[in-house]
């Protein structure tokens, strides 16, 4: 049984009077542990597909199964649980909160979980040997250089070990050397099992992956 | 989210901006200091009075001449004309009553006071030697008025005529010309300020008779009786508008009040004037509210993006809205705190001005200011609270 299995998507968006399909009657089925790279122009419906894998946002039709359970029924609430528990979340502009430091960044989806302080900080001091950080958790993130803050996003996203990473353009703030840095971090954690998902436009990026799945218009044109 | 996170999430945002956290704490600082200040002025005021009539005597009860219809203290008792006069021979009947400790008959006016060639205007009191003991005055020099002579031409004389005509010689054995008659001082008063308008520092007390001789006149401005016990305030009042009456023909008109519903009446009228200040002051706490739901809102919008991660990390609506709430609510606690200190601080500096003035804040102003404080502060931050846990996760990671 695939990790997960979409069909028969939609998503549809207004604009003015006129209606947008962003996403047009999609299937797509990934399993546990694949490397995924999505890939398309802007306005190709990738952003929107990652959205909706992620559960941060709801399709108008079709199913959405994460590891045979059906999430597009699932309140508000409980959507957010099984994004606390399942799924990991690497963004473009990293997403920290700058007023806090980078050990309690990568703290935050423990805080949210209820998680008991002495435990937490056991997992953030792994976390920061982990990712090569250990010297920079009480730096905030202005004092932190583009490659520590993607890190510490990424330290952050697999915190919970979800089953699921989902990265939105991780190496579009980044310079190339950095950027490939980060890519060879975020498929070390593909290597130990993580299913992972890249949205990109990059197509050197995107050849790194062993699935290329292109968009356009909002239909998957091709999935190799 | 545990309690203890959310708080301490709370905090790191409030400190996280430092300048609106100021800001606001400031204006809800105010807000809560208005209210104790003003109702410390208020009640110091009240306070003031109250105590004011405690050095009255305890247990008064005061006859005036003329029937009043009202039942408490009436500004017009002062100056009505009586059909019958109020005689020295009343006080006596009075002091016979079971109930009634002494009395002191008043007959009250203003002449001169003339010593080597020094002329000054002073309060004449006519009364009885009961009077000291009535009042509660302590004498500085000499004696009082003398129980065997009431018609004796002697005088006691306040501290400031003392000072003033004497100087530091004793005045005690001096004659002193008051309008047309000499008379022998006796005694001199301690010094006791300022007593509900009639200042005792600045009267000549004369025996009833001299003073109503002087002034040509049989009938006396009040008669102060004294209760036996606290208890018997209501007995002795009863008792002496029945002696009066029987010694008025059967008709009652005199007009006999208690202290206690004059003291009462003050103590309402500036109660409510209490009240009232705190009603304006209460006011300002309400427009710190307001603020308070502004900057929230200033908030969300500005951590929109903050919103988004956290519900991309797996935020519940709850845990956000209690974050933001918790933090309507920190700053409006530490705007509470500052305010109570603030006004605390000049409650404190009023009482140093003015020593006379009891300026505390009353209990209930100081608990209803903290309270409704916090109670705005929250009851404002529900609305940008809700707004933040309702954001559309993907809108919000959209801004920066």
């Amino acid at each position: 049984m695939a990790l997960i299995e979409l069909s028969g998507i939609e998503r549809v968006f207004t604009l003015g009077d006129s209606a947008v399909h962003a996403l047009a009657n999609l299937d797509l089925g990934i399993e546990a542990g694949e490397y995924v790279a999505v890939m398309g122009a802007s306005g190709s419906g990738k952003s929107t597909l990652l959205n909706l894998l992620g559960l941060l946002d709801r399709p108008d039709a079709g199913t959405y199964r994460l590891g045979g359970r059906d999430v597009t029924t699932l309140s508000a609430d409980e959507q957010a649980r099984v994004r606390r528990e399942r799924i990991g979340f690497v963004f473009q502009s990293f997403h920290l909160v700058p007023r806090l430091s980078a050990a309690e960044n990568i703290a935050l989806p423990l805080m949210l979980a209820g998680i008991e302080p002495a435990e937490r900080a056991r997992r953030v001091g792994k976390a920061l040997e982990d990712f090569g950080l250990a010297n920079r958790a009480d730096h905030r993130p202005d004092q932190l250089s583009g490659g520590q803050r993607q890190r510490v996003a990424i330290a952050r996203a697999t915190i919970m070990q979800p089953a699921v990473i989902l990265a939105d353009e991780p190496t579009g703030n980044l310079d190339r050397a950095t950027g490939e840095e980060v890519v060879r971090l975020l498929e070390m954690l593909n290597a130990s099992g993580v299913t992972l998902i890249m949205v990109t436009h990059d197509a050197a990026l995107g050849a790194h992956a062993r699935r290329r799945i292109v968009m356009q218009d909002g239909r998957k044109i091709s999935d190799d | 989210m545990t309690p203890t996170d959310t708080l301490r999430f709370a905090t790191r945002a409030a400190l996280g901006y430092p300048l609106r956290t100021f800001l606001m704490v400031l204006a809800m600082s105010i807000g809560v200091a208005a209210v104790v200040v003003l109702t410390a002025l208020g009640d110091g005021a009240r306070r003031y009075v109250v105590n004011e009539f405690a050095s009255l005597g305890s247990s008064l009860v005061i006859v005036l001449p003329g029937r009043s219809e009202t039942g408490g203290f009436n500004p017009v008792n002062a100056i009505t004309s009586t059909p019958r006069d109020l005689t020295v021979e009343d006080g006596m009947a009075i002091t016979r009553a079971p109930a009634v400790l002494r009395t002191a008959p008043i007959t009250v006016g203003t002449s001169e006071a003339v010593f080597n060639g020094k002329l000054r205007d002073v309060t004449i009191v006519g009364t009885t030697p009961d009077y000291l003991k009535l009042r509660r005055m302590d004498l500085a020099q000499g004696r009082f008025l003398p129980a065997e002579d009431p018609n004796a031409g002697v005088a006691v004389i306040g501290a400031r005529i003392q000072s003033e005509l004497f100087g530091t010689e004793s005045a005690i054995g001096k004659v002193l010309r008051i309008g047309d008659r000499r008379v022998r001082i006796i005694g001199v008063l301690g010094s006791t300020g300022q007593g509900l308008g009639m200042n005792a520092d600045e009267v000549v007390i004369l025996p009833v008779a001299v003073a109503q001789a002087m002034f040509n006149t049989n009938t006396l401005f009040r008669i102060l009786v004294e209760a036996k016990d606290r208890s018997l305030i209501e007995a002795a009042k009863t008792q002496t508008t029945e002696i009066l009456k029987a010694r008025h023909d059967g008709e009652e008109d005199v007009t006999v009040i208690t202290q206690d519903a004059v003291l009462a009446t003050f103590d309402r009228i500036l109660g409510t004037l209490t009240y009232g200040v705190a009603g304006i002051a209460a006011i300002s706490l309400a427009v710190a509210g307001i603020l308070v739901m502004n900057v929230m809102l200033v908030a969300v919008t500005q951590r929109t993006g903050e919103i988004g991660l956290l519900k991309a990390l797996g935020a519940e609506g709850a845990a956000i809205r209690n974050a933001f709430l918790a933090e309507a609510a920190l700053l409006s606690a530490a705007g509470a705190v500052a305010g109570y200190l603030l006004g605390q601080t000049g409650a404190f500096a009023l009482r140093t001005a003015m020593p006379v003035l009891p300026a505390f804040p009353p209990d209930w102003a100081v608990i209803a200011a903290l309270g409704k404080a916090l109670s705005t502060g929250l009851l404002f931050g529900v609305m940008p609270a809700r707004r933040a846990a309702r954001l559309d996760p993907v809108q919000a990671l959209a801004k920066k």
